[in-house]
């Protein structure tokens, strides 16, 4: 059998069964909500999020590679052209751009113009150091974890606070490969 | 009908989490599965650094007179492997719907803890329908 190339987020997300949007919304309001009543602390709960985030993303991982058939990417650009491209079209239905590498090739900013998760949400003035979106850095972080790079994802704008589009900046620390442990004194 | 013998399903530390046998030949008590485990999570590694191409990505496939080994290691360290008859043909296929099913079964189980050893129903359950022969001369179409 012939094997099978890479699948586009588009084609992907078409071919998976879809939930209602407004449900989605609506859920993960719930989640920020309580959140927001049971841990008062606005830090905590953007912790809290990356950290739901973060348990979600290290097993999305296996469902995307499993369903785009993605091979292993080349280098840091490849991964985040990925991410944007296929990830993010996939599971939110939105594509994303990738702007602003830096010299070495290790620092991105990944731009999303749409976003499901935001439809009808305002922030109000008691909750202003709120990421509500912190989810996806946390998925992000978590996902690439387990592909063996050690990522750093933080907000850079947020329409919620006044900007125009939301942007992640999403910066490898380093590649950690499964090393097989040798006994060098042996 | 060329026949599956075994499946197993280890994490990204080498340790069996998931073991199943169909057939009589080559079947094994837990201690001597757990130990064909390792031993294959340390025979794949040292496959990639003896090499003689670079960038390769292990074993996948190991050929006997009594059996055939295929593996297949996704890009996050889980490895599923299955012993089956000598010339079974679209393992590969079986392998990578396999890893489908464990993304779907295991992984979207929020009690399921990562690393650990699979008891998911539904996986049983989907994973015993995959293995039937007549759907598996269907994964190769």
């Amino acid at each position: 059998m012939a094997p099978v190339g890479p699948r586009s987020g588009e084609a992907i997300f078409a071919s998976v069964e879809r939930v209602n949007a407004e449900l989605f919304t609506l859920t993960y309001g719930a989640i920020v909500r309580q959140l927001l009543t049971d841990l008062e602390e606005v830090e905590e709960v953007n912790k809290q999020l990356d950290q739901m985030g973060y348990n979600i993303g290290i097993r999305l991982i296996d469902e995307f590679l499993a369903k785009s058939n993605v091979s292993r990417c080349v280098d840091f650009k490849e991964t985040a052209e990925v991410i944007a491209k296929v990830g993010f079209k996939m599971f939110l239905g939105v594509t994303a751009s990738v702007t602003n590498w830096d010299a070495e090739g290790t620092c991105c900013n990944i731009v999303l113009e749409d976003n499901p998760l935001v439809d009808f949400v305002e922030l109000p003035d008691t909750c202003q150091g709120l990421y509500y979106c912190n989810i996806l850095s946390g998925v992000i972080r978590g996902a690439l974890e387990m592909v063996s790079m050690k990522t750093e994802v933080t907000w850079v704008r947020d329409m919620l606070r006044g900007d125009d589009v939301f942007e992640l900046q999403v910066k490898l620390l380093k590649q950690v490969p499964e090393e097989y442990p040798y006994k060098d004194d042996e | 009908m060329a026949a599956i013998y075994s499946l197993y399903i280890i994490n990204k530390s080498g340790g069996l989490i998931y073991y199943k046998d169909y057939g009589s030949a080559g079947r094994m008590d837990t201690n001597d599965s757990l130990r064909v485990a390792s031993l294959w999570h340390s025979m794949h590694a040292i496959s990639q650094q003896l090499s003689p191409v670079s960038g390769c990505s292990g074993i996948e496939l190991l050929q006997a007179d009594t059996f055939d080994l295929h593996c297949f290691q996704s890009l996050t360290g889980t490895k599923f492997f299955v012993v089956c008859e000598p010339g079974t043909q679209h393992m590969e296929s079986l392998l990578k719907f396999i890893y489908e099913l464990y993304t779907d079964y295991v992984l979207k189980n929020p009690f399921y803890e990562m690393e650990m050893p699979i008891r998911c129903e539904l996986f049983d359950i989907n994973l015993s329908q995959a293995v039937q022969k007549d759907r598996v001369a269907l994964l190769g179409r």
